[in-house]
């Protein structure tokens, strides 16, 4: 944007114009100066164009992972839960690892669509669709650990207070209860908030299709554009609708990870009965999130030509993201220690040096230097501009978050109260194909979403272009 | 006998020159009318003299009814219906109520909100006279529409289309009803 766009208006301050202040250009938010339709054309073109060869290549080995999570869970339901690793001290593993790193990375979508919608951060534009995506799929790859957790998975529908023939309720003082709750409140307003975001780009392609004859497309998206026109009167609601669900989806991602976070913390074992379990939680999950945000996104860009639309601006905010809360994160650690001694409790003391020199001390210093050190990177800028480098920096923060809720759960319950019952978990083959599978799972939805549906929000897009404003450049207020 | 048309349409090429014609059209005092964009424009709703959305009332009372629910559907499961001591704690306490009905406030929230946004905006409507018009396709991707109905009092087919044209409209067409 050149600084023409901040000249002085007529009515500043005389001292302003005498002193003529050095105007810090904003950074544009779509360059080169693209036009309305450029980005009509551009986000519509990658749904409406041919699939490309390499989608087809990986989608087939996303549904070859998928795979393993489905074959993992047939013989899991044939023949039983302890093909899992589960056995004393250690009954609620691998399963819960699981279920809390995928929760966590959906919390950076949410962050993305609800908090930065908040504090009016405009360069979320270009990537909230996809993040928001990303949560949702990060969900359905969370809900399968607790539901097949429960054992006869048939029963899974215990967990809603629906009356059953054992007339008893479900124990709503526990926080297993609160966490049904939480997440799937979570699962249900992600995509509310989602599809709604969608609907005028899906009207747009509805008429794209339209014109360009193919009817029954047309009319698929016409049924969930639900006859969206573009009526100013309608935007007004629309736009009131928007910020509601940003601002109810504010305080929905923080508790959902608060309420997981109650899952340990309201235990009395040693390492999770701590208070500051909930903050830390969340700094995590929105750290964790925006690794894989950065995961997704990056090659994305690159592979559709979307540099102009997710800028090395837009970059610079996601490291910056990711740096303040993975410090957050770093800081969570070093005070978790410090309250062990502090605290002067000889279990609580005991877990935390076991957790550093203990026998799974492998997987916190690789906790550690995943995500503590990585995210310091991100303060230099050559870093933050290496696109393949902050790629692959992205990969450790989702690896070391993974371990970080691998380290919790498993160093407090192999090394409980009693001796005699201390034990150590190894996860079985099966164990690992199944999160395995996870991955593929979420890949398919994600390559069926940016094949179908908008990955971009064209119109939220195109007004935070400059030719947008009504008022060209004349910030009033 | 032609039918009543369902008003007129006239194209404007950038949001400044929309945002002017709205004000226009506001101060002209037409009530039955809209414009068509691509994008929530920045303060047309003000030029436009459009009131402030009344979606918060639907989600406030969503919200209410989410709370309520919580709180009386733990207290009814628990405390009434069926009894169960567990861990000594009581059997109903708002505090452990807390975390399901937050949940459940949100939950109703945005099914309120959003099903009182479909209801002011009359969706789903899969037909509307202005998606007759050939070039309305472009209102959702690059050009501005202002529509002024023949059920306006002020309406008069040709002295509204003069209005239009002078206000800076391009391509005015009527539209079918």
């Amino acid at each position: 944007m050149s600084s023409s766009d901040h000249a002085l208006a007529d009515s500043a301050p005389a001292i302003l114009r005498e002193v003529s202040p050095a105007v810090l250009p904003r950074p544009a938010l779509v360059e080169n100066n693209r036009s309305f339709s450029w980005i009509s054309d551009k986000i519509c073109g990658i749904v409406e164009g041919k699939t490309p060869v390499w989608w087809w290549w990986c989608f087939a080995v996303a549904c070859f992972i998928a795979s393993f999570t489905v074959a993992g869970l047939i013989y899991l339901v044939s023949t039983g839960i302890g093909v899992w690793g589960h056995r004393n001290p250690v009954n609620w593993g691998w399963p819960i690892v699981n279920f809390v790193f995928w929760i966590g990375i959906g919390h950076a979508g949410t962050l993305i669509s609800a908090i930065l919608c908040l504090l009016r951060q405009k360069w979320r534009t270009s990537i909230n669709r996809a993040a928001e995506a990303m949560t949702i799929f990060a969900v359905v790859c969370a809900g399968i650990f607790p539901v097949f957790h429960v054992g006869r998975v048939w029963y899974a529908w215990f967990l809603f207070p629906l009356p059953n023939s054992n007339y008893i309720w479900q124990n709503f003082r526990s926080p297993l209860e609160w966490d049904v709750f939480a997440v799937s409140t979570y699962g249900t307003v992600s995509v509310l908030f989602w599809y709604v975001g969608m609907i005028p780009d899906l009207a747009t392609l509805r008429d794209r299709f339209a014109a360009a004859g193919r009817n029954m497309r047309a009319r698929i998206y016409g049924f969930f554009a639900m006859g969206w026109r573009g009526s100013a009167r309608a935007w007004s609601n629309y736009e009131m609708a928007y910020l509601i669900l940003a601002g109810i989806s504010t305080p929905l991602v923080l508790s959902v990870h608060t309420i997981v976070s109650f899952d340990f913390a309201v235990s009395l074992i040693p390492g999770w009965h701590t208070t500051i379990f909930p903050p830390y939680f969340v700094a995590g999950a929105i750290f964790s999130g925006f690794g894989m945000v950065l995961t997704l996104m990056l090659p994305l860009r690159a592979v559709y030509k979307l540099e102009d639309l997710i800028t090395q601006y837009h970059i610079d905010c996601m490291c910056k993201i990711t740096l303040a809360t993975g410090s957050m994160v770093g800081y969570a650690y070093a005070m978790e220690f410090f309250i062990a001694w502090y605290g002067a409790n000889p279990y609580e003391g005991f877990t935390f040096i076991n957790r550093a020199f203990g026998p799974y001390a492998w997987a916190y210093w690789i906790m550690v230097s995943c995500n503590v050190i990585t995210p310091q990177l991100f303060w230099f800028k050559s870093v933050r501009r290496n696109t393949t480098l902050v790629w692959v920096l992205s990969l450790f923060v989702n690896l070391g978050m993974w371990f970080e809720r691998f380290v919790i759960i498993c160093t407090s319950l192999t090394r409980d109260f009693l001796p005699s019952s201390w034990g150590y978990l190894s996860p079985t083959v099966v164990d690992i194909f199944t999160f395995f599978g996870t991955f593929g799972v979420f890949s398919v939805l994600f390559l069926l979403f940016i094949r179908f549906l908008p990955l971009m929000a064209a119109a939220e897009l195109k007004a935070v272009t400059p030719q947008a404003d009504p008022h060209a450049g004349d910030h009033h207020g | 006998m032609p039918e009543q048309p369902y008003g007129l349409i006239a194209t404007f090429e950038t949001t400044a020159d929309l945002y002017r014609a709205a004000e226009r059209v506001r101060i002209a005092g037409y009530r039955d009318w809209d414009c068509i964009t691509p994008f929530p424009v920045h303060g047309l709703d003000k030029a436009m003299g459009q009131k402030r959305s009344i979606v918060p009332r639907f989600s406030l009372t969503g919200g209410i009814t989410g709370f309520c629910t919580g709180m009386s559907l733990i207290w009814y499961t628990d405390a009434y219906d069926y009894r169960l001591t567990v861990g000594g704690k009581p059997f109903f306490s708002p505090l452990f109520a807390f975390p399901v009905s937050y949940e459940l406030t949100i939950l109703f929230t945005a099914f309120a909100t959003i099903g009182g946004m479909f209801f002011l905006n009359g969706l789903s409507k899969l037909y509307h006279p202005v998606l007759k018009y050939e070039n309305i396709r472009r209102g959702l991707d690059d050009l501005f529409f202002v529509v002024i109905e023949a059920a306006d009092k002020r309406y008069d087919p040709a002295g509204t289309r003069a209005f239009l044209q002078e206000i800076g409209g391009k391509d005015i067409q009527e539209l079918e009803a």
